[in-house]
């Protein structure tokens, strides 16, 4: 007899690779591959999420992710993160200043107007969700005239390309304490360092930036919903390019050598007693920030910066506010690992878990006939 | 996938092999101590045995010979996944099925049963790194209770299922002092080879990718399993119900661990080792 428990794993592995790219070519005979540039510009938010959560602003190897991923957002994010850590960390950055953001879109909740005013710029917010059915079969004349169309009918104005923060304005009037200037190495790195609880804030805010949107997304719903108190209003949300300086390999000096899109929220929450050096209430901040364009995420980043700031402060009195509960079961990459994990062989195990039941049905059985 | 593709020797960066190293030393020197350590993302899945992998692409090098194992067998498909992921990126390397022929081990939920020896180096997957979890879901707290060998909530717990059960019903992952202090979570190796731990000539490392920690069994170190003095630690029974210790149906052997499952055909319940080179070895004697 063979040895029949486990055997050619080898050969299943390869046929179902085979299988997988066959599924990923399934339709019709003359079709096109998905070509990468189609990816990056069309699948905007789709890309936007792979490289927040893959931790990589790489927007063209996060749209050959989605594709040979054939669309899982944990797979992409995934796989994107697996090339990442092969990188070594060769610099340090400065601190960016998101005030310098080429923004496409601003927003605040707090103000009826801002310094610089409002921008809603592109968002679904207020769009209805009825199903364009035009789109079923959009034409490539319709298609590529829609932005000619649109830059026909720009306004001559000049839009200023920058914005100053709503925070600052607020900074200004006494009603959040002044910034806590920390130095150039002081964050938190999670990609060189394990976390030991309690970790820095930096440590934290660096987790959530390239969690899962959803897992994010649902332990913030908990504390938004009644398991915590945050009550957050947006003072200001804002989407858009920032420049990125490192410094020059001989001179040292910042040069900027591109920009990356990015989402950055800041709530703000109820007030709470100053410190002893300054005896004032101040109302509390949270903040989100995030590769790409992500709003739900900045905004539940947000939201749990502040709870966790709050757990920490006073101790965890909801999930959310738990920093070991919060950051060790958002990404995304771990928790589709483990729960994957699931489907591979557990029979030895499983013979020790029969073992254990059949012992114990033995007992019962034994005591019953006493 | 070559160093030309862009992957260095081992798939990590140099910073992150040291960085692993520098982490086995510490938990060689500290017994069952779990050290943290940063874990970076491999193109396999957390769960898969990241942990275990990181530790020997770390530690291998060009010339050695590696042995992968998953539930006893090297040809299980996590097996032969982790087999040709090391193959691809360590060029030079030999690998085998036998464990006499292996320099390094690497295995999930099984130890080999044929004694290791001291020039060999074991290395476990570990899902769950801390035995107190079952007890404890706080980590920041475990680490208090480890540091106090404080192992009070495990015993209670154990003490609890005899008043429900008459048993003791953790089945794998038994927890197990080490070296008269800290307790770990052995791998989800089933009871059967938890005695295998204890003063083994080689010596034995965890991983654990997704919980980013590595620990350590030193060879000839007191590996003990939980239990009372007088509720002794027992390993699986593989009697039947006459008290007879099952057969592999295949090689014949009497004292090994056991896979048990249903023959496809003729619907008979059948026994078979679980370590499949052990199985084969034996079977080569009788030929």
């Amino acid at each position: 007899m063979g040895y029949v428990a486990i055997k050619g794993g080898g050969k299943a592995i390869g046929a179902s690779e085979e299988l997988l790219e066959l599924l990923r070519s399934k339709q019709s005979g003359d079709a096109m591959p998905l070509d990468i540039d189609t990816i990056m510009h069309q699948l905007h938010s789709l890309n936007s999420r792979v490289l927040s959560e893959g931790g990589l602003y790489h927007p063209e190897l996060s749209a050959l992710a989605i594709k040979q991923c054939m669309g899982d957002t944990l797979e992409a994010a995934f796989t994107l993160r697996a090339y990442r850590s092969t990188r070594p960390r060769i610099v340090e950055t400065a601190m960016h200043d998101t005030s310098k953001m080429r923004v496409i879109r601003r927003i605040s909740a707090a103000f009826k107007d801002i310094p610089g005013g409002q921008t809603l710029g592109p968002a679904t917010d207020y769009q209805l969700r009825l199903m364009r059915m035009d789109l079923l079969d959009e034409s490539p004349e319709s298609f590529q005239a829609i932005a000619s169309t649109w830059l026909k009918k720009m306004p001559d104005e000049e839009i200023p390309l920058t914005f100053p923060k709503v925070v600052e304005s607020l900074r200004a009037d006494g009603l959040l304490p002044p910034v806590v200037q920390v130095s150039r190495g002081d964050a938190f790195d999670i990609t060189r360092e394990p976390m030991i609880f309690p970790v820095p804030r930096s440590a934290a805010l660096a987790t959530m930036a390239r969690a899962e949107q959803g897992g994010l997304l649902s332990l913030a719903y908990s504390n938004m919903r009644g398991y915590g108190d945050i009550h957050p209003t947006v003072a200001e949300l804002r989407v858009g390019y920032l420049p990125v300086y490192m410094p020059h390999p001989i001179s040292g000096e910042d040069i900027e050598i591109g920009e990356i899109l990015m989402t950055e929220c800041e709530v703000v929450a109820m007030y709470e007693k100053g410190t002893d050096q300054d005896a004032k209430a101040h109302f509390t901040l949270g903040y989100g920030a995030c590769f790409g364009h992500n709003e739900v995420k900045a905004i539940s980043m947000a939201i749990l910066d502040r709870a966790l700031q709050m757990g920490a402060s006073d101790g965890p009195s909801n999930p959310s506010e738990d920093a070991e509960f919060v950051l060790l079961h958002i990404d995304g990459i771990d928790s589709m690992g483990f729960c994957t994990h699931y489907k591979m062989p557990h029979y030895v195990t499983f013979q020790s878990d029969m073992d254990r039941l059949r012992a114990t049905q033995k007992r019962d059985e034994s005591e019953e006939k006493a | 996938m070559s160093p030309a593709a862009g992957y260095n020797f081992g798939f990590l960066d140099e910073y992150a092999k040291k960085e692993i190293r520098r982490a086995t030393l510490k938990a060689v020197a500290i017994p069952g101590y779990q050290v943290p350590y940063s874990s970076r993302e491999m193109p396999m899945g957390r769960g898969f045995g990241t942990g275990g992998l990181q530790l020997t692409l770390a530690l291998i090098g060009a010339g050695e010979t590696l042995k992968v194992i998953d539930q006893g067998s090297d040809d299980s498909v996590n097996a032969v996944n982790l087999r040709s992921f090391i193959e691809m990126t360590c060029p030079g390397i030999d690998t085998t099925t036998s464990v006499d022929e292996a320099d390094l081990i690497q295995s999930r939920h099984r130890i080999p049963e044929k004694p290791l020896r001291e020039d060999q180096l074991l290395v476990l997957q570990v899902p769950y790194p801390d035995p107190l979890v079952i007890v404890e879901p706080s980590e920041d707290k475990r680490k208090v209770q480890h540091g106090e060998a404080d192992y009070s909530r495990l015993l209670v717990k154990l003490y609890e299922d005899l008043v429900h059960f008459g048993e003791i019903t953790i089945s794998h992952r038994y927890p197990t002092r080490i070296n008269d202090h800290y307790v770990i979570d052995p791998s989800p190796i089933p009871r059967w080879d938890v005695p295998k731990i204890h003063q083994s000539k080689a010596l034995i490392l965890l991983g654990a990718g997704r919980e980013k920690k590595i620990y350590a069994v030193p060879p000839y170190c007191k590996a003990e399993p939980l239990a009372f003095d007088d509720v002794p630690f027992r390993v699986e029974d593989f009697c039947d119900e006459q008290g007879v210790r099952r057969a592999c149906t295949r090689c014949g052997c009497t004292t090994s661990f056991l896979d048990e499952f249903v023959d496809s055909t003729c619907g008979e319940k059948i026994y078979q080792c679980s370590d499949s080179d052990w199985c084969d070895e034996v079977m080569g004697e009788q030929s």
